[in-house]
């Protein structure tokens, strides 16, 4: 069982309480009636499925029954970051590759969760 | 033209109200307990919703209550209980009887802004367990930590209890609330007395109310 990190109840609660939503960051498309068919349907039926960082909406559904993000990485399952609705994740797929790099050449890495107090 | 209905659930006729626990008899097992279970009916629920600008004052002046904002907590006072349920969202219960009158003081000094006000009563009811083993029977039910360290009173979370949803709260050292669903009422209940029969649980129900007339005529009106 995981322990996940509700950015409103500002605790870890079981992943029992909390439910999946699919993938983060879907922008409706601001006019649906001047949008092409094929635009209406990648917005509509067609989602990412990274081998590796991944965001996604979650809602606290046994709980404050809030929608917020969380930033997973496919591979491991580990969650690396919760956030708020509304906020930009600082945990992606490209400040991973940067952080690997920066540990390759040496440099110590704190990898932590984002946001939480430790 | 009007912004809301209000609608009073006690109605002018005296009726008999039943509890979802109605149908329990009481059950002690005689020698001493060391957990007992009793359900707090017919007390007054409502949702209050809106931002904590908005309602921080309002709350402060029309119930004497300070609005608690920060997560997972419980403001217990002479009017009632006030419990955080999520950011925008929070708990009411007040005596029965209270509740009506209060939503309207709220509506009415909420004027214009951003907000909704909600009873719930008939929707859930309140169970109370007491006693030295009270925490060793929750233990038994919740996912959520309720260690006394860890939960200290004026606590209220959320949570998975047994297969069910409950509000889970400590209002005294030894006194802890669960806010159970009407409908998972009953379920919550037998899981109690069979959790708890080791402890030898002492379960006492409810008396079945008759509610008393109402002075005012009119249930249901509009106000502008």
């Amino acid at each position: 069982m995981f322990h996940i990190y509700c950015p409103y109840c500002a605790e870890y609660r079981e992943e029992e309480e909390f439910h999946p939503k699919g993938q983060a960051h879907i922008a409706r498309p601001a006019d649906p009636t001047a949008t092409s068919d094929d635009t209406w349907g990648e917005y509509l039926f067609f989602r990412d499925n990274p081998r590796g960082v991944h965001h996604e909406l979650w809602v606290h559904a046994v709980g404050c029954r809030k929608f917020f993000n969380i930033t997973r990485d496919t591979r491991s399952y580990a969650i690396l970051e919760t956030y708020r609705m509304g906020d930009q994740p600082s945990v992606t797929a490209e400040s991973m590759i940067l952080a690997e790099r920066d540990a390759e050449c040496g440099v110590t890495s704190t990898a932590t969760m984002q946001g939480v107090p430790s | 033209m009007p912004r809301f209905a209000y609608f009073d659930p006690h109605p002018a006729q005296a009726v008999t109200t039943q509890s979802p626990l109605h149908h329990f008899v009481a059950s002690a097992s005689g020698e001493g307990s060391a957990v007992a279970l009793r359900e707090h009916a017919f007390l007054d629920h409502l949702i209050l919703r809106g931002e904590p600008a908005v309602m921080i004052d309002v709350v402060q002046s029309v119930l004497g209550l300070t609005l608690p904002t920060e997560p997972q907590t419980l403001v217990l006072g002479d009017a009632g209980s006030l419990q955080w349920l999520s950011p925008d969202e929070w708990l009411l219960i007040v005596a029965a009887g209270d509740g009506f009158r209060l939503q309207r003081a709220l509506c009415e000094a909420l004027g214009k802004s951003h907000f909704s006000i909600v009873d719930v009563s008939g929707g859930q009811t309140v169970l109370e367990l007491h006693g030295e083993c009270a925490v060793a029977v929750l233990m038994k039910s919740t996912v959520y930590d309720v260690d006394p360290g860890r939960f200290p009173v004026g606590k209220g979370v959320t949570s998975v209890f047994a297969k069910a949803t409950a509000v889970i709260r400590r209002v005294g050292e030894e006194r802890w609330e669960l806010i159970v669903r009407r409908s998972f009422a009953d379920y919550c209940l037998r899981w109690l007395l069979d959790a708890g029969e080791e402890y030898g649980i002492d379960y006492q129900p409810a008396k079945a109310r008759v509610a008393s007339a109402r002075k005012s005529a009119s249930n249901m009106e509009a106000v502008s």
